[in-house]
């Protein structure tokens, strides 16, 4: 089973509920998909197993021994990513023009390193995720590969994605059992709830509302649960505002670790639901 | 006829991949021949717009049928401007997946 | 004076540190976090002018066209796609490089333009506001990005960029002159804020961080800055008030114990910048 928890904006909790259903079913294989910000290996101790390059895309490299400096490489490119014969990686989209209009064939392109994968075997289950290069995409390529990294180890797959709506996110959703979105009581909250169900929709993942920090704005967090069943989605859960949250983080223990945490007890109740549906969707 | 089967490993039984795009072999069987053989799906390993790499690469192939679990929306157009025939199945082993639709049990997606 | 206000994490504070400060400094503010811009949330500004954000994409004559396909062997993001009797084009994958209109050899190739988002701008109270929207569906928000952060004025012009530092936030940075990281005093916020420093640091540009959800004065984000040399321009408590203030859509200064944090604020962005 794979269970993909998902927001539309960052912050929500995504990561403190995904390490919490990850502590609560045994033997999970935790996918840190939150490629620009991988922050769940911090709450495990454990043995890196394997270290793998990961490529993506390609950038222009002139050699400056062919270079004829006759600018016609700047002149096409459409980033602004050509100054005095050098190229800028940062504005480079690997495009390739350059290259084709170079009279000397000064220029080449080049696989682009955009992180390194790394798998570790944990007390209890696996965890795989990405070291990004500073400033590079985390494009819906990389995400495939986590996931498809994640398959060879037997156990529930919990996904922790990127937030946003972006192509990240697709790869985060397509092929999961379940998408669980996270979603807290305020006007950008609720925007957000809404992008990410039409994606949902598109790629035909079942998804799973549940309201963070519901008690902040109950007004809202009426609303929430209206459109939800106006639209016939299943809000599985309403975690109220809990200072072990922020104990959770600071210690980096699973919040389900604190027995008298209030959202500790509500994310194993979600734990168990989650598995409940599963076995009804399965038949 | 050459027919193509998204699949997980280039092992004689694997499984069906059921994502087109950015599955990472794909198994093709010649009716001609009768014979089975692995090649790798160049959409695996794009950036973007995987579907449409792969769709271009069977159409180069000059694949008759595709057998798959989804078809994402561009891989879908890019198809259905060509003259291969898609069909969906269940993640299976690829051997079984092949007596299906050879004895006519599996379905043709429409457009 | 662009000052871009950003941080690793989504969630940090972002668009709180940025509201609050350019209602408090009167300076403009410019949502660039295109796919789920919220600011405009709090400073409710009157919307004057919407600019539709447009791409180039390729359109092919099929009368020219000799399908010899060198199109869409070029084309490195597959926006071109080759079917048994055409090309197809999927303008959602287009970067706008221009290189199949130079490959075609038949003069078949033209650009048209593709709306991908919008720009509104309007006024809030004397202060100038624009965000970029992104349009649902399309991948791409660095056209929007770019859109809305050229031809910006010379004056105190207020970046509130989206979360990580991927290419979107590469843009926004490439316009920027400053920048103010904000982020949480966790494990977390502290992780992300290494990567934002190491990011800002490739551009040469004065930076300093702003803490978020406060609980002691000396803590682990204070620490790294302390020992990277890296100046805190203030701090923020943790306090369940803003979190329901900001759930209303309303800006903390409005409350005399916030507006005091965003004069402090104010006092040294002018010191050390302006």
């Amino acid at each position: 089973m794979n269970i993909s928890v998902l927001s539309g904006k960052g912050g929500t909790g995504k990561t403190t509920i995904a390490i919490g259903i990850a502590d609560t079913i045994k033997g999970s294989i935790k996918v840190d998909c939150d490629v620009d910000a991988a922050n769940m290996h911090m709450f495990y101790k454990g043995m890196q197993i394997s270290s793998e390059e990961f490529f993506s895309g390609e950038k222009a490299y002139i050699d400056t021994n062919k270079c004829i400096k006759c600018g016609r490489c700047k002149n096409s490119c459409k980033f602004d990513a050509i100054e005095n014969s050098k190229i800028d990686f940062l504005k480079c989209e690997g495009c390739g023009v350059c290259s084709l209009v170079c009279p000397s064939n000064a220029i080449v392109l080049s696989k682009n390193k955009v992180a390194n994968i790394l798998e570790y075997k944990l007390e209890d289950g696996y965890l795989i995720k990405a070291d990004m290069e500073i400033g590079a995409d985390g494009s819906g390529r990389l995400i495939t590969k986590l996931r498809d990294n994640a398959k060879k180890y037997e156990g529930v797959n919990i996904i922790d994605g990127s937030p946003g709506i972006g192509c990240s996110v697709i790869a985060s959703i397509t092929g999961a059992d379940i998408a669980l979105i996270v979603t807290e009581p305020t006007l950008s909250g609720i925007d957000d709830l809404k992008r990410i169900l039409e994606l949902t929709k598109t790629f035909n993942v079942l998804p799973l509302v549940c309201i963070n920090k519901y008690d902040i704005n109950l007004d809202m967090s009426q609303n929430i649960e209206e459109y939800c069943n106006e639209n016939k989605i299943q809000v599985i859960s309403k975690i109220p505002y809990d200072k072990f949250v922020l104990k959770s983080i600071n210690e980096l223990k699973p919040i389900t670790s604190y027995k008298d945490s209030e959202a500790g007890r509500k994310i194993i109740e979600i734990s168990e639901k989650i598995l409940n549906i599963y076995e009804k969707i399965k038949k | 006829m050459k027919i193509f089967i998204s699949a997980e490993s280039k092992e004689k039984d694997s499984l069906m991949d059921p994502r087109f795009g950015r599955c990472q072999i794909f198994s093709v069987y010649d009716t001609e021949t009768k014979e089975i053989i692995s090649m790798d799906n160049p959409g695996y390993t794009s950036g973007g717009g995987a579907g449409i790499q792969a769709s271009n690469f069977l159409i180069d192939q000059k694949a008759d049928v595709l057998i798959t679990g989804h078809l994402g929306p561009n891989a879908r157009e890019v198809l259905k401007n060509s003259t291969i025939k898609t069909y969906t199945s269940s993640p299976k082993n690829i051997n079984e997946i092949l007596k299906d639709y050879l004895e006519n049990k599996l379905v043709e997606t429409t457009n | 004076m662009n000052i871009v206000v950003l941080s690793g994490k989504g969630g940090t504070g972002k668009t709180l540190v940025s509201t609050n400060l350019v209602k408090y400094m009167k300076a403009n503010y410019i949502d660039a976090d295109v796919e789920e811009p919220n600011g405009f949330i709090f400073l409710k500004p009157a919307i004057k002018e919407k600019i539709d954000v447009k791409v180039k994409v390729p359109f092919i004559d099929k009368d020219k066209c000799k399908k010899c396909f060198k199109c869409t062997e070029f084309c490195r993001f597959n926006a071109l796609a080759k079917t048994s009797d055409k090309v197809l084009i999927f303008d959602k994958l287009c970067h706008s490089c221009g290189g199949c209109k130079i490959v075609c050899k038949f003069d078949a190739i033209e650009y048209v333009d593709k709306k991908v988002g919008i720009i509104e701008k309007g006024h809030s109270e004397g202060f100038k506001c624009s965000r970029g929207l992104l349009n649902i569906g399309e991948p791409m928000a660095v056209p929007v990005i770019k859109e809305l952060l050229s031809n910006l004025g010379g004056e105190l012009n207020i970046i509130d960029s989206s979360p990580g530092t991927s290419c979107n936030v590469v843009n926004i940075l490439e316009h920027a002159d400053a920048a103010i990281l904000v982020t949480e005093p966790t494990n977390f916020g502290l992780h992300d804020l290494d990567r934002a420093v190491k990011l800002v640091k490739k551009f040469n540009m004065p930076f300093a961080v702003v803490v978020n959800r406060v609980t002691e004065k000396y803590n682990i984000i204070t620490k790294y800055c302390s020992r990277n040399k890296i100046e805190v321009l203030g701090q923020i408590d943790y306090d369940k008030d803003i979190a329901i203030m900001y759930s209303r859509g309303e800006l903390i200064i409005n409350k005399e114990k916030y507006l005091n944090i965003f004069k402090a604020l104010s006092s040294k962005i002018k010191e050390k910048w302006l």
